[in-house]
C-alpha cells in the first residue's frame, strides 16, 4: 500500500471538506432562501460539475491558467507559480468538483427546517446570522454532515481532473486513485486491487452512513 | 410553486429549446461527415493499438493502408503499458504496436499475441525539448538541465511508458537525475509529457523525436537530440493478438511496413529503422 498516497488523498479530502463547509454554508444559504428570479442560473452553475466532464475542468486549469494566458499571468504574479503539478491546484480543482456535493446537501438541509420555525425566531427579535447559527443550522446538522462528508468523499474518488494536471509527483500530487491507475498499467494487480479494496470499503461505509443517518438528504434534487 | 417557480419554468423552456435548436445543425453536420464505408473487395475492419509516440505517423499509416486496401482501420493511441493491461484483460485489439519491445514478447509468452509475431518496426529516439520563448540554451545537452530556472521538467511516466524509462535513464547517466528528482512531472505517456511542456506549464521535457516532429510541437518550440549512449535503445515492436478476428489484415499491415514509402515515413518522423529483413 502506498501510505503517501493514501495520506495525501486525505489531506486534499480534508482540506476540501473544511473549506466548502465554511464557504458552501452561505452559498447554499442563499440558494434556499433567496426570491431573486434568475437563481436558477446560479443553480445550474453550482451542479454543473454534476455533469462536467473531468476533462473539461482539467482542460481549463492546464491551457486557461497555464504561463500562456492572462489568467494563468496574474496567477502567477500572485502566487508565485502556476497551478498545475501543484496541490494547490489540486485544491481548486477539487474544491469546484466537490461544490455541489457539499451544497446540494446543506440546502436541502435547510429547506427542511420549518419555515415557522425561523420566522418566529425573527419576530422573537434574533437577527438573522443568529437565527441561522442557533435555530437553521441545529435543525439541518444532518444535511450538513451529509454534505462535508459526501465532499470529502468526493475528492477521495477524484481521478481525472487529477490525471490531468496532477503531473503524478509522489507525496504532492500523486492521490491514492492515481497510484492506484499506475499499479494497473504497471502491472502490480496485486497492489492495485490491496488499494482498490479499500476505497470500495471506504465508498460503501462513507453512503452507508449517510443513508442510515437520513435518506431523505440524499435525494438533493427534491423540491417541496 | 409560487410565482418566480413558474417563470424560472418558462425561461427553462424557453433556454432548453433555443438549445435543441442549435444542436439540429450540429448533427447534420456530424451525419454529413464522411462515414468509414469499406470499399469493395474489403478486408474489414482492423483494430490497432498504438503508443503514444505513433500517433501522427500511424494516422498517415493507416489512412495509406486504408486506401490500398479498404480495410477500415480504427487507431487508439495511449501509453504502452495501459494497452498491455488492457489486453491482458480481453481487450479487442488486433494489433500492438508497443514502445518497447518486451511488452509484445510478454503477451507472446502469456499466450496472448501469436507466437512469433513480434516485428521491430521502429528505434524510437529521445530528445531535450524546450519551447520557443525558452531561455534554456538546449544545445548543451542534458547538463542545460542543471539551470535552477527549471522548475518542472515533463517525462513519460517511467512506471510504465517506455520512453519514460528511456528518459530517467538518460537524466541518471548523464548524472543529473538526483539533482532534478523532486521537479519531475509525470505524464501519463508521451503525448502527455509533450503537452505539459506545450503548453508552458512544465519549463523542459525529454519527449519523443517523433512528437518533436509533430504538428503543434515543430511550430512552438525546439530540441537536442540526447545521445543514444545515453539510454538502452528504444527497439519498439508489434505483434498480431491470438484474439484477432481479422489476422489476415494484421499481417497485411505489418507487412506494409516494409514498404519504402512508409519505411520513409517513419524515418521522416524521426525513428531510426531496423535493416529490411532484420525481423
Amino acid at each position: 500500500m502506498n501510505w503517501q498516497a493514501v495520506i495525501l488523498s486525505l489531506e486534499l479530502a480534508a482540506s476540501v471538506a473544511g473549506i466548502l463547509l465554511v464557504a458552501g454554508l452561505p452559498i447554499a444559504y442563499w440558494v434556499t432562501f433567496s426570491k431573486w428570479r434568475w437563481k436558477f442560473l446560479v443553480e445550474a452553475i453550482i451542479a454543473v460539475p454534476l455533469v462536467l466532464p473531468p476533462t473539461v475542468l482539467g482542460y481549463y486549469i492546464l491551457a486557461g491558467l497555464g504561463p500562456r494566458n492572462l489568467p494563468g499571468k496574474l496567477w502567477q504574479s500572485w502566487f508565485g507559480h502556476t497551478l498545475p503539478f501543484t496541490f494547490g491546484g489540486l485544491l481548486v480543482a477539487s474544491l469546484l468538483y466537490s461544490l455541489p456535493f457539499a451544497v446540494q446537501p446543506f440546502s436541502a438541509g435547510f429547506e427542511n427546517v420549518d419555515r415557522k420555525v425561523i420566522e418566529a425566531s425573527w419576530t422573537l427579535g434574533a437577527s438573522r446570522l443568529e437565527t441561522f447559527f442557533r435555530v437553521i443550522l441545529p435543525l439541518s446538522a444532518v444535511g450538513v454532515i451529509s454534505g462535508a462528508v459526501l465532499s470529502f468523499a468526493h475528492t477521495i474518488g477524484e481521478f481525472g481532473v487529477v490525471l490531468m494536471v496532477g503531473g503524478n509527483i509522489p507525496g504532492v500530487t500523486r492521490t491514492i486513485s492515481i497510484d492506484i491507475y499506475d499499479q494497473v498499467q504497471a502491472g502490480n494487480y496485486v497492489a492495485a486491487n490491496r488499494t482498490s479494496l479499500l476505497l470500495l470499503l471506504f465508498s460503501f461505509l462513507v453512503l452507508s452512513v449517510i443513508y442510515g443517518t437520513n435518506r431523505r438528504v440524499m435525494n438533493v434534487w427534491r423540491r417541496r | 410553486m409560487n410565482r418566480s417557480g413558474k417563470l424560472n419554468f418558462r425561461t427553462l423552456g424557453l433556454l432548453s429549446a433555443v438549445l435543441l435548436a442549435m444542436s439540429v445543425p450540429l448533427e447534420i453536420a456530424a451525419t454529413g461527415y464522411p462515414v468509414q464505408s469499406p470499399a469493395p473487395g474489403s478486408c474489414g475492419t482492423l483494430t490497432i493499438a498504438a503508443a503514444a509516440d505513433l500517433s501522427e505517423v500511424m494516422n498517415t499509416i493507416a489512412a495509406d493502408f486504408r486506401a490500398k486496401t479498404g480495410c477500415v482501420v480504427r487507431l487508439s493511441t495511449g501509453s504502452s503499458g495501459n494497452f498491455l493491461s488492457q489486453i491482458e484483460n480481453g481487450a479487442p485489439f488486433d494489433l500492438f504496436f508497443s514502445a518497447d519491445f518486451a511488452y509484445p514478447k510478454k503477451l507472446e509468452s502469456e499466450g496472448l499475441a501469436v507466437a512469433g509475431s513480434t516485428y521491430l518496426y521502429a528505434i524510437g529516439k529521445i530528445v531535450l525539448w524546450v519551447r520557443n520563448d525558452s531561455r534554456l540554451d538546449v544545445s548543451k545537452g542534458l547538463e542545460a538541465l542543471r539551470d535552477p530556472a527549471i522548475q518542472q521538467l515533463a517525462i513519460a511516466n517511467p512506471q510504465h511508458a517506455p520512453y519514460g524509462r528511456a528518459a530517467e535513464q538518460a537524466l541518471r547517466n548523464a548524472g543529473v537525475y538526483d539533482a532534478l528528482k523532486d521537479r519531475l512531472v509525470l505524464g501519463e505517456n508521451i503525448s502527455q509529457a509533450a503537452q505539459f511542456v506545450e503548453s508552458g506549464n512544465a519549463n523542459a521535457g525529454i519527449l519523443a523525436l517523433s512528437s518533436a516532429l509533430s504538428g503543434e510541437l515543430k511550430k512552438k518550440g525546439h530540441y537536442s537530440v540526447i545521445p543514444q549512449n545515453l539510454y538502452s535503445p528504444l527497439d519498439q515492436g508489434a505483434v498480431i493478438m491470438r484474439s484477432s478476428k481479422n489476422p489476415q489484415a494484421a499481417e497485411k499491415f505489418l507487412a506494409s511496413l516494409q514498404s519504402p514509402e512508409t519505411r520513409e515515413l517513419l524515418a521522416q518522423y524521426g525513428f531510426a529503422l531496423p535493416p529490411l529483413g532484420a525481423n
